[in-house]
């Protein structure tokens, strides 16, 4: 097998696709919490995705992606048999896994992907887990399996109320706590703007709680500062500092103003992504 | 000196108007007549001090001399007998406080333009085709294997070295291109990215095996490595960016010099939309620092269109550590210089993009531990300047990866590895040199520095097996 093959491709959803890469050498390193960082062609930007499994045995490591823009769109555009151009990994620093006790896992959208691999720990390290999935709408929702085989419990939303109860992540985490479910600690991540809810949620509860931050990203070594978060007032570089902070301490607002600083220039790119008719399948 | 000094042959380059719409090299550099010509002014000193001034020990008036008599092949060999990159120092050589210097010219303000004939031999040999280059000899091989981490200068040069020894050498560079500043950080227009990786397929002719997207640190540790290979060189550079930690820095539009710089050089933002990577087109710009890399960042945004370019900078013009010839040709591009002024906070719009940048004026008052004066801010000067794009040039620090992920590798406070003159650190078998050891310097003194370390290396795999 060559370096950085894709060597499975599935589409999870309408959007969603669950890529398994060669790369034994990051394979054989990779910790919960962790990503990469890749390129698909010599022209193409430089992204940060998590490491969602891996599998050190086989040499492979599993990628889930949506497409949102030209990167992700050329990714789901390589066939089985296809090598990515450049990937580089495992980068951030890993999960720091105990036994907490019980940890409410809360997911939503694609950030159910990243959430995966640091159940799959906890869960090893004998946390009693419960999950809150949430997704826009039925079609949406991914790992659904892989996460119930983990869980104690899992609940999920949909904002249409497609499938599971109608309403938002936060709106089930609240029902928890009330049904007087003792937590230790919950871990959040999905879109900025959820886990931003989900924090102020737990803080009204003082519930400790672990975010996974998505800022813009370069080199992912810390030689840039692309990915510069603010954390209790401090400014930290996410891909070495990070990616997971305490939710309690970041800087929302910054974050979300900071990853539309290139919605225009994105926008092109993705139209001209869009011409190359490859095809997702 | 009886003869009358002959002023030095200009090297011809595109003009300043032409130039800022473009990321073409701006010197053309000198044709045979020309390098010819200025050749000729070399005295060819018994006691050269030219040599003295540069890192490398280049022997000066000999392949000086041989351009003079127009046999080109034979000044690119002496040239090459101990500087393994004389297409990129000839470029980027800081050589008015080294060689040039020191020449005995120097005294008239017109030495010899050594770089520029020193470059001028590298264009040369290259322009007869890379099959063309002859490759030095390497000695049989002996069965040893070094790995190298980082391929900047240093590391390139410690490759070359080990592998003309006859070790099996392998580098581990963490970017997707090998090169380090001079492919990421330093502009096309002063170093086509063309020479560096030129100059790296001609060291993987040599039998170095290079192996890009790999962090030493993340990917295998220091210690898996010297599991594997019989020593370790460290040449990470000086690759994480200083800020200056004030109120708005982290608004939209403001970036470090290495993320402007990394956009446009390594992922060539400048073709956007040809290529994906998006860079902010600023209309008013403004670059604090007065360094090359402050230069480079403030020539970079006037080619991406830039109206104007406002370099800020918390001394005078004097106390500028870019070179003379960067600072020149940034003033004829257009940059404008904002001397005795350093900011304090910056303001943002609504989106949370910078918008205004406040600042304070200075004074320059006692020196300090650098021994120029300090500047001292001016109370209730403050103004401010409407800016849209940001770049904070005011330094590099050492990347704290390798360090953190070695145990019992010695860092100074700066946390610059600590090593010996011949890069032997706390760690047996384990060598460094370049900005990771020294702070960010020169291109040569990595050069040195990898030289000094490689001899060191192959007299330590060497004693070892003999042990
Ligand atoms: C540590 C980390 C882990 C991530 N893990 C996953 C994952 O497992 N699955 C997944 O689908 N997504 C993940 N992301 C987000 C993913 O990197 C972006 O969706 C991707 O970069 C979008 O690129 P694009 O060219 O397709 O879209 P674009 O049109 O370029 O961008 C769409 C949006 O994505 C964000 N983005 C753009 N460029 C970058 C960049 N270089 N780095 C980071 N974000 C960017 C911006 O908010 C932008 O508005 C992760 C991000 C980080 C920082
Ligand atoms: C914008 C700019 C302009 C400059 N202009 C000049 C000039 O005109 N003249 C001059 O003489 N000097 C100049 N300098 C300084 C000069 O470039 C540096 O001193 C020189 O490049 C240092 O060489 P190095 O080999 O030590 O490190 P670098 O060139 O920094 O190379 C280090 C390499 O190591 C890699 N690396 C880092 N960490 C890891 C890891 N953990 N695993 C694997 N690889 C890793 C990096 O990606 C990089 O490729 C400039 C610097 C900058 C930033
Ligand atoms: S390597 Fe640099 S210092 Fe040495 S002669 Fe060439 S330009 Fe001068
Ligand atoms: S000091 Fe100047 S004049 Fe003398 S040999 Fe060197 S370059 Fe020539
Ligand atoms: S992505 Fe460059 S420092 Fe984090």
């Amino acid at each position: 097998m060559k370096a950085f093959q894709v060597v499975k491709k599935e589409h999870l959803s309408e959007q969603v696709w669950r890529m398994k890469i060669f790369a034994p050498h990051i394979a054989k390193k990779h910790k919960a919490g962790q990503f990469v960082i890749l390129r698909v062609e010599e022209k193409g930007e430089r992204i940060p995705l998590t490491v969602a499994d891996s599998d050190s045995k086989a040499g492979v490591i599993t990628l889930i992606f949506q497409v949102v823009g030209a990167t992700t769109h050329k990714l789901s555009c390589l066939k089985e048999g296809d090598c990515l151009r450049d990937l580089v990994g495992p980068l951030g620093t890993p999960t720091h896994i105990e036994k907490y006790g019980s940890v409410v896992a809360v997911g939503g959208g694609i950030g159910i992907a990243p959430l995966y691999p640091i159940v799959k720990a906890l869960k090893a390290a004998g946390n009693r887990l419960i999950g809150i999935l949430g997704a826009r709408t039925k079609s949406l929702l991914i790992l659904e399996e892989e996460m119930r085989a983990l869980m104690d419990e899992t609940l999920i939303s949909t904002d249409d109320g497609s499938y599971g109860e109608r309403g938002v992540v936060t709106d089930v985490l609240k029902r928890l706590k009330e049904r007087g479910e003792k937590i230790d600690l919950v871990i959040a991540i999905g879109p900025a703007i959820m886990m931003k809810f989900v924090c102020a949620l737990t803080a009204e509860y003082k519930l400790p709680t672990l975010v996974s931050l998505n800022p813009i990203m370069v080199d992912g070594t810390g030689m840039c500062g692309a990915c510069r978060v603010e954390i209790g007032g401090e400014t930290k570089f996410a891909c070495v500092d990070g990616p997971e902070f305490d939710g309690h301490k970041v800087n929302w607002d910054l974050l979300m103003k900071r990853l539309r600083f290139y919605n225009e220039q994105e926008k092109v790119s993705y139209e001209l992504a869009k011409k190359c008719t490859c095809g997702g399948d | 000196m009886a003869k009358k000094i002959e002023p030095r042959v200009p090297m011809p380059e595109q003009s300043p108007k032409e130039r800022i719409r473009n990321f073409n090299e701006v010197p053309y550099g000198y044709t045979p007549e020309m390098a010819k010509k200025e050749a000729s002014r070399c005295l060819q000193c018994k006691k050269p001090k030219c040599v003295s001034g540069c890192p490398v020990e280049i022997n000066i008036p000999s392949f000086i001399g041989l351009v003079k008599e127009g046999d080109f092949g034979g000044a690119i060999k002496k040239i090459k007998e101990t500087n393994l990159l004389p297409a990129i120092c000839g470029r980027v050589c800081p050589q008015e406080t080294q060689c040039e210097e020191v020449c005995v010219l120097a005294k008239n303000g017109q030495p010899v333009a050594i770089g520029r004939l020193e470059r001028f031999c590298a264009d040369w040999e290259r322009s007869l085709g890379e099959e063309k280059i002859s490759l030095p000899k390497c000695a049989p091989p002996t069965g040893k294997k070094v790995a190298v981490v980082g391929a900047g200068p240093a590391g390139l040069t410690v490759a070359s070295d080990l592998a003309k020894l006859g070790h099996k050498v392998t580098i581990f560079e963490a970017l997707h291109k090998p090169g380090g500043v001079l492919v990421y950080g330093i502009p096309e227009f002063r170093l086509p990215k063309e020479i560096v990786f030129a100059e790296v397929r001609i060291l993987q002719k040599l039998g170095v095996e290079l192996i890009t997207n790999y962090i030493v640190g993340k990917t295998e540790t220091v210690d898996e490595l010297l599991e594997r290979y019989d020593a370790v060189f460290i040449g990470t550079g000086a690759g994480a960016p200083a800020f200056m930690r004030i109120p708005g820095e982290n608004l939209g539009g403001i970036y470090s010099a290495n993320e402007y710089l990394t956009r446009s050089n390594l992922m060539k933002a400048y073709l956007f939309p040809e290529t994906d990577t998006p860079i902010h087109r600023g209309k008013v710009v403004a670059v604090i620092g007065g360094g090359n890399v402050a230069m480079d960042s403030a020539r970079t945004a006037l080619r991406l269109g830039a109206e104007r370019v406002l370099l800020i900078y918390r001394r005078t013009r004097e106390e500028m550590p870019a070179r003379a010839e960067e600072v020149h040709h940034a003033e004829e591009e257009g940059v404008e210089f904002h001397f005795l002024t350093n900011p304090v906070r910056y303001h943002g719009d609504e989106k949370g993009n910078v918008k205004e940048m406040e600042c304070l004026k200075m004074r320059l008052g006692e020196p300090d531990s650098s021994g120029r004066p300090r500047p001292v801010p001016i109370e209730n000067s403050n103004f401010r300047l409407s800016v849209d794009t940001v770049i904070v040039a005011i330094g590099n620090l050492a990347n704290p990866i390798v360090p953190k992920s070695t145990p019992n590798l010695t860092v100074n406070k700066n946390g610059n590895i600590v090593a010996d003159e011949d890069g032997r650190t706390s760690r047996e078998g384990v060598f460094a040199g370049g900005d990771i050891v020294t702070g960010a310097a020169t291109v040569i003194s990595a050069m040195g520095a990898g030289r000094r370390a490689a001899r060191a290396i192959h007299s330590y795999i060497m004693e070892k097996s003999s042990r």
